[in-house]
């Protein structure tokens, strides 16, 4: 029963014991099985719920319906396959500046509040961390802003900002908020930052919370400073899960389309982003226009989560890897490494 | 101690800062719901007159909307806690176990939430219509958890992978098997990241809107959001101001009743089994 | 060894889906019948509607169901917000789902959804026609209903929805400011409007009040001000044989009364953000003179909780023009059939039994609606609880409705941004119309 089994090449320049081998080889299989039966849940859902919907979409954008009327009034019936004619219909005419329009907004409402949105929910988790007392309720209060659903707050702002309403009362100025025009775009910015920095300020509060206090006290006995200790020890530790946190915020705020439509409202230009011309496409019917924005924005978006991820968030899946070497070379087996570094 | 003052000082103040950043627009919702209805526009920031009227106008008799909380209750909690366990499986094979293609999946779970929302109700209610789920909890249960599995994933996988590697292999080496040494080390450890993942997701479920809406046309299945987008006005045009913030505070407050309640304890719960 | 506690929820989530969802299944069906017409089917139908206004939709309903145990309705409510309506109605109408029976539309969406073929063709008693063919199963009787309405729920001459409800701007004044100014009745054109504003702007009282305003904000309200504004000088946005019309004098003068009544500061700079219920709010605080309104606005103007301070003090009249009466633009519901709903006969006599007479009488009492049969305008109980439907009535039937295209979205979107352009000096009256008319002539090719 033994060497039934031929080794690979990086297990052959191992020089661990004779099966050794092997069973590393029965590990990673097992592993390998372990991580499908627990991955396939999650991916079942998602392909259910996102993966076809996107597959009949991605089709339905290569396709026009609808469009033009027969002799008697009646829209004329069947689909129409028109390759990347919805495509390049958006980088076209009028419609291209009003694409290059809600892509400026887009983006601008990104930058704007991801870049607010962190700096505050940072302060408000460093904050909080600090507390001695009271915690647990502004931990339940800061809550708020988030828990309202978005049709609500947005109302809520919508009567904040309008001409007579408390944000003018407060200023003393009479700014025509929701009229489409550049307030309208601050208002935006102004109530999504108060939604959503609770959001990364708790994510960024349990990072905190997880890491062990004799990580501090170490610090502290090397002579580290209130300031160093934030820099060298808690920013590493939480970025992780800031980072995700932030990622994920990037992509809501791509994808936004509640919030100016409840505060400022539909078909304005200030606040129009690509979500909304997608929306706008598909409430007049054109699907397979509305699709191919949505394809465009997903491009778009996949892109920039993934200069975010080279960029800054190499450790959110390269850390593993270290971590993995870490835990490797504590570990008996070395084989594969070993080996790699062999045939360097 | 003069230090210790200043820092206590200054923590108290912090957190003053805080509470108010969050809740003076929530204050203002809470304070418009308090007014009558015909001084529903007045600027003055306490209610000359306060009044219930708006709270009872949103649990008057043909909105259901005791029925909509408890709709919304389950949609969440039930959606919560399958991602949780959905989630949990998942986060722990791309944290802890080392398989090929590993970012290739993380890859394809965050580029589900690339698309918007809108573009996908089409399809699921076509196919939603053909299975016969209309009116269903499923119908609205299975896109929540659709939504809400790649943050949870990506952020379970971020909080598993922030604790140390050491701590799991001692276990192991103790004699616990892979399971035990997650369910006894990591977990517990977790805890923070695992209660503010369910809280977020919570949250989500419970504000999601145009998927509940258009899954459901029976009032008894319909959740909070779609009852609260049905309010009207006694004509076409005023709108219900004073009842919509009185169903936001409404909405909002058990939520954080329930937070802090079950803050210490799940926590605490999930904390008792570790060996920090 | 401590359980995670998630697992035993999750499995009470998903027996408590199955064993709830079961209640949820499906309740169509019922016995088949033939009417003349040709449209089929008896058996319980759904109503899709906003959400009630005045709790009396559903005693309604009752009776109904009573009267007809085996043909019972069922209301589906639908959100308050129009768009979101109109969005639910299509996606039943892309999935063909029979879960719709009859629809509650707005008057603008008649023609996009007839042409998509969405809704059932209805039987139609020709004009003229005798009142005998009222009788149940047989063609719909419009003959009592006010005309314009009538128009508002045809598509190319065949007849797709029946007019429930209507609405048609009114000038609200403040009639205790033009008496003391010395006027004795309200404005027919803006040049009387503009001088009895100065007038009142003399006296003490009046020197905080602001002339006249209309809706301008960028939404559906500035489509309905400026076909308004453009029909009461003549013309048109569409045209009769469905082109734009936006490059005549006409079209150009109804703008340029948009525009310059906020230039010249008759209309306060604010006036862009603010939404029907702002304006609503604006003339209650007493600081507007003149409005163009809808006719709700008169019960909640009038009211003497407090929330009003023009209770009283103010009355309506039919809108100004440039030289005479102006032109109202109409609003108001129509009750139409699925085209894949089911039970179709039943569905019929429902909107029969909804805009017959008597429930629309019931109706004005309970939500002030305009009702679309003519006689209840005349009707002196109702005139007496509602002193605006005379004047009201002569709005409607000069009113003028808003482009009967079926892209109405894409059309109503072009002119909002174009009229909106305008009216915040953006861009010049001459510019915005020859934009506007060259974004509607594709929008309108047939």
């Amino acid at each position: 029963m033994i060497n039934m089994t031929t080794y690979d090449d990086a297990s052959a320049a191992a020089p661990a014991a004779a099966d050794a081998p092997r069973r590393k080889r029965r590990d990673a299989q097992g592993t390998r099985q372990l991580a499908a039966v627990l991955l396939s849940p999650t991916l079942l859902v998602l392909g259910l719920v996102i993966g076809y919907p996107v597959l009949a979409g991605f089709r339905e954008s290569l396709y026009a319906r609808g469009q033009g009327l027969d002799a008697d009034g009646f829209v004329v019936e069947g689909e129409r396959f028109v390759g990347l004619d919805n495509y390049t219909a958006i980088f076209s005419g009028d419609r291209a500046d009003a694409f290059w329009n809600a892509f400026w907004n887009t983006t601008f409402f990104t930058l704007t509040t991801v870049v607010l949105e962190t700096l505050i929910g940072v302060t408000m988790a460093l904050i909080m961390h600090q507390a001695f007392r009271g915690r647990a309720l502004v931990r339940a209060s800061i809550l708020v802003p988030w828990a309202i659903p978005t049709a609500i707050s947005g109302l809520l702002w919508r009567w904040i900002f309008q001409a007579d309403g408390a944000a003018n009362a407060v200023l003393r100025q009479e700014i025509l908020w929701t009229a489409d025009g550049f307030p309208a775009k601050m208002a935006v910015v102004i109530a999504e930052v108060w939604k959503t920095s609770p959001f990364i300020g708790l994510l960024v509060l349990a990072g905190l919370q997880m890491i062990p206090r004799d990580v501090y006290e170490a610090a502290r006995v090397d002579g580290a400073g209130a300031l160093q200790q934030f820099w060298r020890i808690t920013l590493p530790l939480v970025k992780p899960a800031l980072l995700v946190a932030v990622l994920f915020r990037m992509l809501d705020v791509l994808r936004m389309f509640d919030l100016p439509a409840v505060l400022i409202g539909v078909n304005q230009k200030s606040v129009e982003t690509l979500t909304m011309i997608a929306w706008f496409e598909a409430s007049n019917l054109r699907y397979g226009s509305a699709a191919a924005y949505a394809t465009v924005l997903f491009l778009y978006i996949a892109l920039i989560a993934y200069l975010f991820v080279k960029l800054l968030g190499a450790d959110i899946i390269g850390e593993a890897r270290q971590q993995t070497r870490r835990a490797r070379r504590n570990h008996p087996v070395k084989g594969r490494r070993k080996g790699a570094e062999v045939a360097a | 101690m003069t230090g210790s003052v200043t820092r206590r000082t200054l923590s108290y103040l912090g957190i003053a800062a805080v509470a108010a950043y969050c809740l003076a627009p929530f204050y203002w919702m809470a304070i418009s719901a308090f007014r009558r209805p015909q001084d529903q526009f007045d600027n003055s920031p306490v209610p000359a007159r306060w009044s219930w009227e708006n709270f009872s106008a949103v649990f008057s008799g043909d909105n259901g909307f005791g029925r909509a909380l408890l709709n919304s209750v389950i949609v969440a909690g039930c959606t919560t806690a399958l991602t949780l366990i959905i989630g949990i499986f998942t986060a722990y094979a791309l944290a802890r176990l080392e398989f090929r293609f590993k970012n290739a999946v993380l890859g394809l779970i965050i580029a589900t939430t690339m698309f918007p929302g809108i573009s996908q109700l089409v399809p699921l209610l076509k196919l939603f219509t053909d299975i016969k789920w209309i009116n269903t909890y499923q119908a609205m249960v299975l896109p929540s958890l659709g939504f809400a599995l790649p943050l949870s994933v990506w952020l379970l996988t971020a909080f598993f992978r922030q604790l140390p590697f050491e701590l799991e292999q001692a276990a192991m080496v103790d004699g616990c098997t892979r399971g035990q040494a997650f369910r006894k080390v990591i977990v517990p450890l977790a805890a923070p990241g695992v209660f503010t993942t369910a809280i977020l997701t919570f949250i989500a479920a419970w504000n999601e809107f145009l998927i509940a809406l258009s899954m459901v046309n029976k009032k008894e299945m319909q959740t909070a959001t779609v009852a609260i987008s049905k309010f009207t006005g006694v004509s076409g045009f005023d709108q219900p101001f004073g009842t919509q913030m009185a169903a936001g505070v409404i909405v909002t407050v058990p939520l954080l009743v329930v937070v802090l309640v079950f803050q210490r304890r799940i926590v605490a719960g999930l904390t008792a089994g570790g060996v920090k | 060894m401590r359980r995670i506690p998630l697992t035993g929820a999750t499995v009470a989530c998903a027996a408590l889906a199955l064993s709830l969802s079961a209640c949820g299944g499906d309740d169509d069906g019922g016995s088949k019948g033939t009417t003349a017409e040709g449209l089929q089917g008896r058996g319980p139908i759904t109503f899709v509607t906003g959400k009630d206004r005045s709790g009396y939709l559903q005693k309604q309903i009752d009776n109904w169901n009573e009267d007809h145990p085996n043909e019972k309705a069922r209301v589906i409510e639908l959100p308050d917000e129009p768009n979101d309506q109109r969005q639910q109605m299509i996606q039943n109408a892309t999935t063909k789902s029979d879960a719709y029976s009859v629809l509650n539309l707005d008057v603008v969406w008649t023609a996009e959804f007839a042409a998509n073929r969405w809704l059932t063709q209805l039987p139609m008693v020709p004009s003229g026609g005798s009142g005998a063919a009222t009788a149940k199963g047989a063609a719909i009787d419009l003959s009592t209903m006010l005309p314009a309405t009538i128009a508002t729920g045809q598509y190319r001459g065949k007849l797709y929805a029946v007019p429930s409800t209507s609405d048609a701007g009114m000038l609200y004044y403040r009639k205790d400011l033009l008496d003391k100014a010395g006027i004795s009745a309200p404005p027919k054109t803006y040049a009387e409007m503009w001088s009895a504003c100065d007038k009142v702007k003399k006296l003490p009282e009046g020197k905080d009040v602001d002339c006249f305003f209309t809706e301008v904000n960028k939404t559906e309200s500035i489509t309905i001000s400026a076909v308004e504004a453009i029909g009461s000088a003549g013309g048109t946005i569409v045209d009769a044989s469905g082109k734009p019309a936006l490059n005549t004098p006409a079209a150009k003068q109804g703008l340029e009364f948009l525009v310059n009544a906020r230039k010249d500061g008759r209309m306060p700079k604010a006036a862009v953000t603010l939404d029907t219920e702002g304006g609503r709010r604006y003339f209650q605080s007493g600081k507007l003179l003149f409005q163009r309104q809808w006719p709700y606005q008169y019960a909640l103007a009038d009211k003497g909780d407090g929330s009003s301070k023009v209770a009283g003090r103010f009355a309506v009249a039919p809108l100004p023009g440039p030289n005479g009466p102006g032109v109202a633009n109409l609003g108001g519901h129509n009750l139409a059939i699925s085209a894949f709903a089911k039970n179709k006969a039943t569905s019929l006599d429902f909107i029969r039994y909804l805009t017959g007479e008597q429930s629309q009488r019931a109706n004005l009492l309970a939500t002030s609606q305009a009702p679309t049969v003519a006689a209840l305008y005349d009707d002196p109980e109702m005139v007496k609880k509602f002193p605006y439907l005379p004047v009201l009535k002569s709005a409607i039937a000069s009113a003028k409705p808003r482009p009967v295209v079926v892209k109405y979205g894409d059309v109503t979107a072009a002119i909002q941004g174009s009229v909106y352009d305008a009216v915040t000096g953006r861009t010049s009256v001459d510019q915005a119309l020859s934009g506007l008319q060259s974004k509607l002539t594709p929008l309108t090719a047939q």
